[in-house]
């Protein structure tokens, strides 16, 4: 569950930020096979998704062709101080969450 | 006649510059395995589909597929009403055509998202962008992979 997120802590109102996250999970495809034959079953995260003070900045649906250990790097406004949620949801019933905060002058 | 040299180099350059004539027009592009395309069309439909606009940066040559980073980027001011919607990725030899969708909305004020994808063999990756005015726009890049990704055994 865990999860690196990268959001500058101050920010000038209208600047455009760059908010960085990486999360740990393993992305098994569902392609691979163990070496006695049998299908490794599929876990990977499917979405994600930033909010921004409640709204939504950005989503994603992640495939098995994200790389492990997702990391997903992307731009907002900054418009008001307040607080970034992110959720990560995936197969078997995952979800993780993380929070960061930003203050804007 | 033998065909000579002069000849058959002649008509090797003839069917270069016919082949890359569909490249300049490319509807979708060409010579896509099916899966491809019907994962394109699927978030196209019938829609124009132009070549621009988006930016696709990830490294031509890469030694191991299981982490391959990319960044996608679109020319666009993101405002109310002229803004970037979605950049979907795909590939093209992948066992899945997918690779991310990425939806935004004024309020990112870049059309840009960076990642790392796995890439099963040497092929081209595809990112397309619709925009807030119903328009698409793709980009290709062509990866060569020395360690393939996705399929291998497990130890």
């Amino acid at each position: 569950m865990a999860a690196l997120i990268n959001v500058p802590s101050r920010a000038k109102r209208g600047e455009i930020i760059e908010i960085r996250t990486l999360t740990s999970h393993i992305m098994e495809t569902g392609f691979r096979h163990t070496a006695d034959g049998k299908l490794v079953p599929r876990d990977i995260i499917t979405s994600f998704i930033c909010r921004y003070n409640g709204d939504e900045i950005f989503r994603a649906d992640l495939f098995p062709a994200i790389a492990a250990n997702p990391y997903l790097s992307f731009f907002t406004v900054a418009k008001e101080s307040g607080k970034f949620e992110f959720e990560w949801i995936g197969d078997n019933g995952y979800s993780s969450t993380a929070t960061a905060s930003i203050t804007v002058e | 006649m033998p065909t000579t040299r002069r000849q058959f180099l002649n008509l090797a350059g003839g069917v270069t510059v016919a082949g890359t004539i569909p490249v300049v027009t490319l509807r979708p592009l060409q010579a896509t395995p099916a899966m491809l395309n019907a994962a394109i069309r699927n978030i196209v439909g019938e829609a124009q589909l132009r070549t621009g606009r988006v930016k696709l940066d990830i490294p031509p040559l890469v030694e191991n597929g299981n982490t391959v980073p990319m960044t996608v980027s679109v020319a666009s001011p993101m405002t109310a009403d002229d803004y970037v919607k979605s950049i979907h990725v795909f590939n093209e030899k992948n066992p899945q055509p997918n690779i991310g969708n990425f939806y935004f909305n004024p309020s990112s004020g870049r059309a840009q998202v960076s990642t790392r994808i796995r890439l099963a063999d040497t092929q081209k990756v595809v990112a397309i962008a619709r925009l807030s005015d119903g328009t698409f726009w793709q980009v290709a890049a062509e990866i060569v992979v020395t360690l393939a990704a996705c399929t291998e055994e497990l130890n």
